[in-house]
């Protein structure tokens, strides 16, 4: 029992601490790749301090709820990252079906962000919250028929097995569609940018304009959590997890999650945005791939 | 064999999916002159190897990855068209279409009783799930130069099923309907010229608005 609670604070603790590197490096990749010197990459970790000794703006209309919302939200993210596991260690909580859970406490979180955004009553946030639950039907059925896939390659539901194995014949397949899905998911170029201060066509930060102070900097804290979950999911669906030492597979898996970042941030610095009418399409090719990728696992596990 | 047959083979069933969700004529011409070339090159893999089979896949090749595309392309640059392709069938439902149907012609193709030496291969998955895709680009598609597409598409279907008998046809049939598809291109190309300088435009709905 003992074992089990320190396994979990360990990895929450580390998982919390190093999810806000990740926009960090991407936006200095981006600004190597444009020729300036950029912000430091602990930016993030500025912000997050600032923002939690500030106190909080809180619009009149909006209800208890709205705070809550955005605890939730946050709690069920940190929920869904100590599910993952990481390298050779198994999720300590995991079981049989966890994979469900994964993407259900990650919808909680988005239904709870939506919900906190529609609290405060702004046009622009009704907005944000409208195109990001539209985007997420895609994407959702995207990771479902990602996790499916994989399930069926491992004759597993636990993500703990499922991410064990190294690639199988559908794995190319699957890692373009969930590398689409995480652009999408965590708001990076080709269908958001993340810097963009126009609100006609922002989605994510549509829905944070009214957020301030510590609510803000939790929000903040569980994009970059949700974006290095993403991270991790990828990259360990395609590494075999059985390397020779612990440290060396721990050395590996953060290596490959940097890979992946720099592969996001040159994304980001290298395509332009989606017209907005275009990102559905995109999506649903995204869908596709994972459902081909199902379809594959699914043809390739009969005799 | 087999691998190299089924990857190129599902190069074309990728190709039909971007030919469905292209927005653009040129990216349309494109995606189906580069599955003519694919599919051209099959012959090589399956064939017994002689001259006339290397014939027969340069010939292909030539009419179906060159010759037809250019000559798209120049009706598409004489008619100074816009370069939309104005679906009636929109591009998300296309594609969530051409996917269903290539899910469908693996059901299919699963009932079917085929010869032991086909059971392994994509051949007949690729041929209906590539006429499904050409017959939703005929019927989904306003502009002409995009409903010829389809047409090609369809014909690289049946083409790929036509594979399935390469040991029992000789290849002289197969030469004469490359033949006649090029012709069928001559007179859709002169076809559209017509619509064009009628219309100014090369929108096929406007031919079934009647007058006297």
């Amino acid at each position: 029992m003992m074992r089990v609670m320190l396994h979990l604070g360990a990895q929450v603790l580390l998982l919390g601490l190093l999810a806000p590197l990740l926009p960090g490096l991407i936006t200095k990749v981006k600004a190597w790749v444009a020729g300036r010197r950029g912000p430091p990459v602990l930016q993030l970790y500025y912000d997050l301090a600032r923002l939690w000794q500030k106190s909080v703006v809180l619009s009149s209309a909006a209800s208890p709820g709205h705070i809550a919302g955005i605890a939730v939200a946050w709690v069920a993210t940190l929920g869904a990252a100590l599910l993952l596991p990481l390298g050779p260690w198994a999720s300590p909580v995991g079981f049989r079906g966890d994979a469900i859970l994964f993407v259900y406490l990650l919808a909680l979180a988005r239904f709870c962000t939506t919900l906190a955004a529609l609290e405060t009553a702004s046009a622009f946030e009704g907005m944000g919250a409208a195109r990001e639950v539209s985007f997420a039907v895609l994407t959702e059925a995207a990771v479902m028929a990602g996790l499916l896939a994989l399930g069926l390659q491992s004759a597993s539901l636990s993500l703990s097995v499922m991410l064990l194995p190294a690639a199988g014949p559908a794995t190319a397949l699957l890692v373009l569609g969930l590398f689409i899905v995480l652009l999408c998911e965590n708001c990076r170029v080709p269908f958001d940018d993340p810097n963009t201060h126009l609100e006609l066509t922002m989605i994510h930060e549509a829905m944070v304009l009214d957020h301030s102070g510590p609510p803000l900097a939790a929000i903040l804290h569980g994009a970059a959590l949700k974006l290095l979950l993403f991270s991790l999911l990828l990259v360990q669906i395609v590494l075999p997890a059985g390397a020779s030492s612990p440290a060396l597979a721990l050395a590996v898996l953060a290596g490959a999650v940097l890979v992946l970042t720099l592969l996001v941030g040159l994304t980001e610095a290298l395509i332009a945005r989606l017209a907005f009418n275009r990102v559905p399409l995109f999506l649903t090719t995204g869908f596709l791939l994972c459902l081909f990728a199902l379809f594959v696992a699914w043809k390739a596990g009969r005799p | 064999m087999s691998p190299w047959l089924n990857l190129l083979i599902g190069l074309a069933m990728g190709l039909n999916l971007i030919a469905l969700a292209s927005s653009r004529l040129p990216s349309l011409i494109r995606s189906a002159a580069v599955q003519g070339l694919v599919l051209g090159t099959l012959p090589l893999l399956l064939g017994h190897g002689g001259w006339m089979t290397v014939l027969f896949a340069v010939c292909t090749v030539s009419v179906k990855g060159l010759l037809i595309p250019a000559l798209l392309e120049r009706a598409l640059r004489a008619a100074h068209a816009d370069r939309e392709v104005q679906p009636l069938v929109g591009y998300v439902p296309s594609l969530l279409l051409g996917a269903a149907a290539m899910i469908a012609s693996v059901a299919l193709a699963d009932a079917l009783p085929l010869r032991a030496e086909h059971a392994g291969s994509l051949l007949v998955v690729g041929a209906f799930s590539t006429v499904f895709s050409g017959l939703l680009l005929l019927i989904g598609r306003a502009k002409a130069i995009a409903q010829v597409c389809g047409y090609l598409i369809l014909e690289n279907g049946i083409y790929l099923f036509g594979l399935l008998l390469i040991r029992a046809t000789p290849l002289i049939v197969e030469a004469g309907i490359l033949l006649d598809l090029t012709v069928a291109i001559f007179v859709i190309g002169i076809i559209m010229d017509r619509i064009q300088r009628e219309f100014d435009t090369l929108d096929t709905r406007k031919l079934t608005a009647l007058r006297e």
